[in-house]
């Protein structure tokens, strides 16, 4: 603070003398503020968003572990929201209250944590349309529907026939389908054999997903796949648009110490998958009738409450039974990320043990196929010749290449995990033109559209595993880290370093003006369809149905109603529906009761949440609004009596008469 | 009956210049005390403008606080009291339980029912004065409206003074010794965390427009009378 103003002091001078010799004097002070070397000498001033000022993008990171969606503003760095996705969270009642906890149902029954990977925006013609957000979870695999009117989890969809959900869910250029493909191979169906019958017994799929319509997310069909490590993919986009590259590892079948034992051949491989061809091959009657049960779980819009439905059998398509399906192309060293630069001419890989970048063409590609330049087949699947597809390699770009992002002005970007920095190339002559540290360890890296037809090539966002001296030390456990850094000249210039939510895998980004205009600001009670809602003050009540009890409950600043209830009985189940009547911006409300084993909720306006309460012993039990809503926010609380069933109770729920009145439902002479 | 007659021909006629000057002295007389078309025209303008007030508010009254950044607001029309988004109303009768005053419901306010009928009637005077022509008949519609809009805005103040002091402070939570809640009339008014901003709104100045008109047609009625006796 100071300093800014002893700064604008000594410009202010600068500028009043710029005629003068003291314009000579002013240069070393300039020249100081940028002694930070790779950091941009204005990097304060680009990076600070005023308050009360908004942010130029709306970024998405993976939680990673953390098994959910943090929203930041760019390029200040400033977290928003975490939305839930795969992963209880109690600051919400997300897979806790009875409206969200079909959310994390699956096969496996409640899976109430995932390791949640990559946010994939959904596109309209190549371009980032803003409609909603996809990621998936690795660990039971599962892609996500974020809908981004609302930024919450409105769908899961389980993959079935598959372990290890990491290529996933990257989408094709118009939203058909997202895809979801196998880390770990495994027997499919599964199996009891020995670990060491890999070769012999395990698979690995490729699953599309049919993603266009909310609510409707399914398993399209299923590509059998020889039991490869699928590591990451992205879909092609104008001319090779109708494919999808998938990188692989292990294609040496190892099942044990893969580290050493994956890590023999000289090549693994991108497996190129013409999907459009999949469309023929099944519409033809290839596709075989497959078992495999998943769960689907979705936000009926309506009622706000999720569901689950558990579907069983696949389409499975192998590639044997339907030519010019699936091609293999040779790469170099356990490729990582595959990446399409914004025409869909070059195949970008991140060979993280090689030493250089391969860059395949999809020209040479398809002229290979017609060739038929193929070195072997495996499983039916053709290996094109290295030489016949490779367009370029970037020689020396650093150590431990995985991602690339593209600038749409014909530059790719490169992470280097090994090496910790990031590198800027050119499409075409391979040329290396630039290289920034990030601290430390970089997985992905992030344009906002970098991935797409249109990126918006600005800023570049590093996500690092780990900051180690970066932050103030808190304990064996830090953050992982975000830098920010500009791209829009010929040198890389670092902005800012921001610590993140769990480990940020991946990450998208728009313009805000995409998002910002349809962003709801809170639901209309009008259209709060749930069937336990309760839209005016007197409207509340208690009702027993055997042991069951059901209290209904408005939220409105500052008091609950009914906000005294009794007749409830120790044995009895207790279901508190309760509903946020405001209709204004922002205003929310909170529940939570004393002594239950869940986590309270939050109400935003114009909501219902259910909260299931197992009294656990007679008394009086207080409940409260946890959300510092008003004036009287202290004072918006209520009880519970929790009588022995020997005591006969009457159930009973007050309404206050001024609740009454202020419905219309009781007049007096001063009112109407 | 003659009389009539001679409207009817005058109303055909040419402006009343003309036939003020036309050499004929019954016309002369008959003039006296007659709009002409301009003035007709300006009076028929004036009339149905004020039918505009069936659709556009009269008044806005803007609340802004720290936490009602984008503001919370009122518009008053002849007919009714609206929020300036779809929850305003709501809204502002929900905080305005915590200071103990009165909800604002249109339907219990009388003159938002018989206000129209009286902008009516204005607009259906307005026209016979058009058509009858005479200065009088003009000054008494100008003279209605002015008893009409003063005596709206002293409602309007009483209805506000109303709300603003008529407070039910046994069960208001906010209790603030001496402090009244009444928004101006016109005007800027701090009420605790709410800045209170009161202002004409489209429909206000089309009445004002309207009575603008009408005494521009009184002028220049007035005006030709005078051009013709100095005729004469």
């Amino acid at each position: 603070m100071q300093a800014a103003t002893i700064r604008r002091f000594s410009l202010g001078i600068c500028a009043a003398g710029a005629l003068g010799f003291l314009a000579s004097a002013c240069a070393p002070s300039g020249k100081s503020s940028s002694s930070g070397g790779l950091l941009a000498g204005n990097a304060a001033e680009r990076t600070y968003v005023p308050p009360g000022s908004y942010d130029e993008y709306y970024a998405f990171l993976s939680g990673g572990f953390s098994g959910q969606v943090t929203v930041y503003g760019l390029p200040s760095g400033r977290l928003f929201k975490q939305i839930p996705v795969f992963s209880q969270f109690p600051q919400t009642g997300y897979g806790y209250d009875e409206d969200s906890k079909a959310m994390l149902n699956t096969t496996f029954g409640f899976v109430p944590w995932d390791d949640a990977h990559h946010t994939e925006m959904s596109l309209t013609n190549g371009v980032p349309d803003g409609r909603w957000l996809f990621i998936n979870g690795n660990n039971t695999p599962r892609i996500a529907r974020i809908d981004l009117k609302r930024f919450e989890t409105t769908e899961i969809l389980q993959i079935p026939n598959a372990a290890g959900g990491h290529a996933s869910p990257f989408a094709t250029p118009d939203t058909k389908y997202v895809v979801s493909a196998t880390r770990f191979s495994v027997p499919i169906p599964q199996k009891d054999v020995p670990i060491n019958s890999y070769k012999q017994n395990f698979k690995g799929t490729i699953t599309f997903v049919t993603a266009d319509k909310p609510g409707k997310m399914d398993v399209a069909f299923q590509i059998m796949m020889p039991g490869f490590d699928y590591d990451l993919g992205h879909a092609g986009k104008g001319p090779s648009d109708g494919w999808f590259f998938f990188t692989t590892y292990n294609s040496e079948e190892a099942n044990t110490k893969l580290e050493v034992n994956a890590s023999q051949a000289d090549k693994d491989y991108i497996a190129a998958i013409n999907y459009k061809r999949a469309e023929e091959c099944i519409a033809a009657g290839k596709g075989k009738k497959f078992g495999g049960s998943y769960v689907h779980n979705y936000v009926d819009p309506a009622t706000r409450i999720a569901t689950s439905e558990t579907k069983t059998g696949v389409t499975m398509l192998y590639p044997a039974d339907c030519d010019g399906l699936a091609y293999y192309l040779p790469t170099p060293k356990s490729p990582h990320g595959v990446d399409i630069d914004p025409s869909g001419e070059y195949i970008v890989a991140g060979g993280k043990l090689a030493t250089v970048i391969p860059v395949h063409s999809y020209s040479r590609m398809i002229k290979a196929i017609a060739d038929k330049q193929f070195e072997k087949t495996i499983d039916g699947i053709p290996v094109i010749r290295y030489d016949a597809v490779i367009a370029g390699e970037v020689k020396n770009p650093g150590l431990g290449p995985l991602h690339t992002e593209f600038d749409g002005k014909g530059n790719a970007y490169t992470s280097m995990f090994i090496s910790s920095e990031v590198v800027k190339w050119r499409l075409g002559t391979w040329q290396v033109l630039d290289r920034i540290p990030v601290y430390y360890s970089v997985g992905h890296v992030m344009i906002p559209g970098g991935d797409s037809q249109h990126p918006w090539g600005k800023y570049l966002l590093a996500l690092d595993k780990i900051t180690k001296d970066r932050y103030l030390p808190t304990g064996p456990e830090g953050s992982r880290a975000a830098q920010l850094i500009d791209i829009s000249g010929d040198k890389m210039k670092m902005l800012l370093d921001f610590p993140t939510v769990g480990e940020p895998h991946y990450a998208q980004a728009v313009p805000a003006s995409l998002l910002r205009p349809g962003s709801i600001k809170f639901e209309k009670l009008t259209d709060n369809k749930n069937p336990n809602v309760t839209t005016s003050e007197a409207a509340g009540g208690i009702t027993r149905k055997g042991k069951r009890v059901d209290v209904k409950m408005i939220a409105i600043r500052s008091h609950f109603a009914p906000d005294n209830l009794e007749g409830i009985e120790l044995g009895d189940t207790v279901y508190f529906h309760v509903t946020n009547i405001e209709q204004d911006w922002d205003i929310a409300h909170g529940f939570a009761v004393f002594g239950a084993n869940t986590s309270g909720v939050t109400l935003p306006p114009g909501e219902t949440r259910t909260v299931k309460w197992v009294p656990q012993s007679i008394g009086i039990f207080p409940f409260y609004c946890t959300d510092f809503c008003s004036a009287l926010h202290q004072e918006m609380q209520g009880y519970v009596r929790v009588s022995s069933p020997a005591m006969h109770v009457p159930l009973s729920a007050n309404v206050s008469k001024s609740a009454q009145i202020r419905d219309g439902k009781v007049s007096t002479g001063g009112e109407k | 009956m003659q009389q009539a007659e001679a409207r009817s021909t005058y109303l055909e006629g040419p402006s009343a210049a003309v036939l003020a000057s036309s050499p004929s002295g019954t016309v002369k007389v008959r003039g006296q005390g007659r709009m002409p078309i301009l003035a007709r025209a300006l009076m028929a303008l004036a009339s149905l403008a004020l039918v505009g007030l069936f659709f556009v508010p009269l008044w806005r009254v803007q609340l802004v606080a720290p936490q009602y950044p984008e503001g919370l607001g009122m518009r008053i029309s002849i007919s009714t009291v609206r929020g300036a988004s779809v929850n305003d109303l709501a809204n502002i009768n929900g905080l305005n339980h915590y200071i103990g005053m009165k909800r604002i419901t249109p339907s219990a306010i009388p003159e938002l029912q018989y206000m129209p009928w009286i902008v009516g009637a204005l607009i259906v005077f307005g026209l016979l004065a058009t058509l009858m022509g005479r200065r009088k008949i003009l000054i008494a519609w100008l003279a209605t409206f002015l008893v009409v809009g003063v005596a709206g805005l002293i409602d309007f103040w009483r209805w506000e003074y109303d709300y603003g002091h008529n407070i039910d402070f046994q069960h208001a939570i906010i209790k603030i010794p001496g402090m009244n809640y009444q928004p101006p009339l016109m005007g800027v008014k701090q009420l605790l965390n709410f800045t209170a901003v009161s202002w004409p709104d489209i429909g206000a100045w089309v009445a004002l427009g309207a009575f603008g008109l009408a005494a521009i047609a009184l002028l220049v009625t007035r005006r030709t009378l005078r051009a013709n006796a100095s005729l004469a």
